[in-house]
């Protein structure tokens, strides 16, 4: 094979500076998930909603839902970070977090190849998942 | 990973679900004799049925070769009792975590291609953020109504779509060459190596405006509208398009799985069972992949899709 194209089919520095981070978050996202879950699911810390009684709101509208379970929505679950259940959240928030982490690391990368349209699309990408997540975009039924 | 560590981890996997739900309903028996009933069954069964469907589900999607979400949504809201509310937020990171857990390995083998990714991701995501926030100011039954329509069209999708392994690109247009979207793959089976660019970007990049906002609305992950987009609009090779869709899966539902998490449309007593029965069962369907018919399979996913869709239009017209 020659060099030009051993070159070509070279996964490049910013791609796998991404795969990277994305793999690390994934696993990190799953085990917590797995772990907070045993948590929660062998009653090791008390949750907010009785095991017992969640069969209750499934059913409901998320609006009657956090109405009648008193629930904040958005980041509120931060402050029940001490019940069984809410720990959940942790492993799903690193989940859907970990692609911001993955587009604020490549970012460099393509600066430093000059890149200025990805740059410039990478960090429009950073805003709106980060909008997104930040709880400022609201909507109710 | 070699076989027996993976064999491993599958029985440790299954043990940890095993014993999350049998102590807690052991115990929760124990302490109260008349246990919270769901629909005529006891609290955990819901939750148990569900861990057991999306398994079956895991092994379908891989042998139909569709994605966990287009599956769930509709099967999982037509015929269990949770709110089509966290059946699409659950929905959502089911098909996320496919995607996260596929991407890193797509990526590293040059198969997803990041800079097809970066634009179309943008308007995807960007879109489903939208089609998430229309999705939840909307009436129930009007997105039960959409989402029943939505899988019937899926289903006519799945059977008159033609892909194409190598699409006939003759000349890259002016979009895509100033953000050089191209590359080179090499076929593992046949050593070839093949050199790909795309055509009619801005045709392509529009149709992931009507993507995003679906995905977004309906919770379902959008793989069975970005392949043929990818692979037939865009001129991608069908590897490059199927590749890249799983990855870009991973940023579209992110930003509409931002939105029904902030708005409270995660309950982990369903997360977590539908993401580990989706994730098993796609390992055990990798397995049987070399001794079963993939197309019977399809047909049979299809069946299932049409059915789960007429039920979601019923549930929405109120019948």
């Amino acid at each position: 094979m020659s060099g030009n194209l051993e070159n070509a089919l070279k996964v490049g520095p910013e791609q796998a500076r991404y795969a990277s981070i994305l793999e690390k978050g994934m696993y990190l996202g799953l085990v917590l998930l797995l772990l907070t879950f045993l948590v929660y699911a062998l009653g090791v810390i008390k949750p907010y909603i009785p095991i017992g009684e969640i069969s209750r709101y499934w059913g409901l509208n998320v609006h009657d839902y956090l109405q009648q379970a008193n629930i904040e929505d958005g980041w509120g679950w931060l402050r029940m970070l001490r019940y069984g259940d809410f720990l959940n959240f942790i492993g799903i928030t690193v989940l859907a977090g970990v692609s911001i982490i993955c587009y604020l690391a490549i970012v460099p990368l393509l600066f430093k190849n000059n890149d200025k349209i990805y740059v410039v699309l990478a960090l429009l990408e950073v805003v709106a998942l980060s909008l997104a997540a930040s709880g400022i975009l609201t909507v109710g039924h | 990973m070699n076989a027996d560590k993976r064999y491993w981890t599958f029985g440790v996997v299954c043990l940890f679900l095993i014993f999350s739900f049998v102590y807690p309903a052991y115990a929760e028996g124990v302490a109260h004799t008349s246990a919270e009933v769901a629909n005529g069954h006891a609290w955990w069964f819901w939750p148990l049925l569900l861990l057991v469907v999306t398994f079956a589900m895991g092994i379908f999607a891989v042998l139909g070769g569709v994605g966990g979400g287009v599956l769930f949504v509709p099967i999982i809201s037509g015929f269990f009792p949770f709110h089509l509310d966290f059946v699409r937020g659950t929905g959502l990171l089911v098909a996320l975590s496919g995607a996260l857990a596929a991407g890193p390995g797509l990526l590293k083998l040059n198969l997803a291609s990041l800079r097809l990714a970066i634009p179309v991701a943008l308007i995807a995501s960007t879109f489903a953020i939208i089609g998430a926030m229309i999705g939840l100011a909307l009436p129930t039954n009007i997105v039960q109504i959409c989402l029943g329509a939505t899988i019937i069209g899926i289903c006519f999708l799945m059977v008159l779509a033609k892909k194409s392994e190598h699409p006939d690109v003759p000349k890259a247009d002016r979009l895509s060459s100033v953000l050089r979207i191209y590359g080179v793959y090499q076929e593992i089976s046949t050593r070839q190596v093949v050199d790909w660019k795309i055509h009619r970007t801005p045709l392509g990049l529009c149709l992931f405006i009507v993507i995003g906002i679906m995905a977004g609305m309906f919770g379902l992950g959008a793989g069975w509208a970005n392949v043929p987009v990818l692979n037939l609009v865009m001129g991608a090779p069908l590897k490059i398009s199927v590749a890249t869709s799983k990855f870009l899966l991973s940023i579209t539902d992110t930003s509409a799985a931002w939105i029904y998490i902030n708005k409270g449309c995660v309950i982990p007593m369903m997360v977590v069972p539908s993401l580990v029965g989706i994730m098993l069962g796609s390992f055990v369907g990798v397995r049987l992949l070399v001794i079963t018919k993939p197309t019977v399979i399809r047909w049979l996913v299809i069946a299932m899709l049409a059915f789960s869709g007429i039920r979601a239009l019923l549930k929405g017209f109120g019948i």
